[in-house]
């Protein structure tokens, strides 16, 4: 089994300063086509999370959509060809985590998925996963080769302090 | 108890079998294969199976762990069984909610009244 590589784009380390909202530094996982390592990549990225308290509603969705994410790319992206890797890029925020998941596959023209909600489509045992990526992230952008995918969460917490601060002063 | 196995605690009470879940998240591919292998060889085995499904401590589940419970959910019904869901949280339902799946699957607050909304043999259609 390969090792998970983990690399930092920008060396200097700086001390974290909740009321910034652009020092997160860009980190990168390569790791390989396996369903269960996706687990060590949420882990990873959730610990991040937790730092800056995001909400236990953001931690649950930012799981769910990696999950999706990863799942389609070891799955429809990679063919669960465990020769191939999954490259997850992330950068986590006081205010924001986005996180890119991409494969080695050939992509694939999102709009062209059915509606999973459909009449037609309800009892289909597949083809949700963009559906809940869509309804649990903030944003959700496909590459133009649809290999692809980069998931974006605010902070809520931070939103519902600056919310309180308009409401009450 | 009729057996349990790894990921799934299944009980009886009369003609009523209870699936409760040992863990926590119902994510990795290969366990809800796992999952829903137990789950059909159960409807399988049973005339007109009345089955509950308590998701009691379970508070993560993957779009892959739908297709399973839809799979299942067919399964009851070739079977002219009936099929409940109960003790979802709050966050899994929203799942179901924005899947539309609240609408195909009887899904109810606790086993008690899951195990009231079953009907009986003779009214039964397949549900």
């Amino acid at each position: 089994m390969g090792r998970m590589r983990l690399e930092k784009t920008t060396a200097a380390r700086r001390p974290v300063d909740p009321s910034s909202t652009s020092h997160g530094l860009w980190c990168r996982l390569e790791i390989p086509s396996d369903p269960k390592r996706v687990e060590e990549v949420e882990e990873t990225i959730l610990s991040q999370c937790q730092r800056y308290s995001f909400t236990d509603r953001d931690l649950f969705a930012l799981k769910l959509a990696i999950d999706e994410a990863f799942a389609n790319a070891v799955k429809h992206g990679n063919r669960c060809d465990c020769d191939k890797h999954v490259r997850i890029k992330y950068r986590v925020t006081p205010r924001r985590a986005d996180v890119v998941v991409e494969d080695d596959g050939p992509g694939f023209n999102p709009a062209s998925l059915p509606d999973p909600t459909s009449d037609q489509h309800i009892e289909c045992t597949h083809g949700r996963g963009i559906l809940l990526m869509r309804a649990f992230m903030n944003n959700v952008v496909f590459s133009p080769s649809g290999n692809s995918v980069t998931l974006t969460k605010f902070n809520d917490s931070i939103r519902n302090k600056t919310e309180h601060s308009i409401a009450f002063g | 108890m009729l057996q349990d196995a790894a990921r799934l605690k299944i009980t009886r009470d009369g003609e009523i079998v209870l699936v409760e879940f040992t863990h926590r998240k119902i994510l990795d591919e290969a366990n809800i294969a796992e999952i829903g292998d137990q789950l059909v060889a159960l409807v399988e085995n049973e005339h007109r199976p009345k089955v509950i499904i308590s998701f009691a401590g379970v508070d993560h589940l993957s779009s892959a762990a739908l297709g399973t419970l839809i799979t299942v959910n067919n399964k009851v019904r070739n079977h002219d069984g009936q099929l409940r869901l109960c003790n979802i949280h709050p966050q899994i339902f929203e799942v179901f909610v924005i899947t539309k799946l609240n609408k195909l699957f009887r899904i109810y607050p606790t086993i008690k009244e899951a195990k009231e909304s079953f009907e009986p043999q003779s009214k039964q259609s397949a549900v």
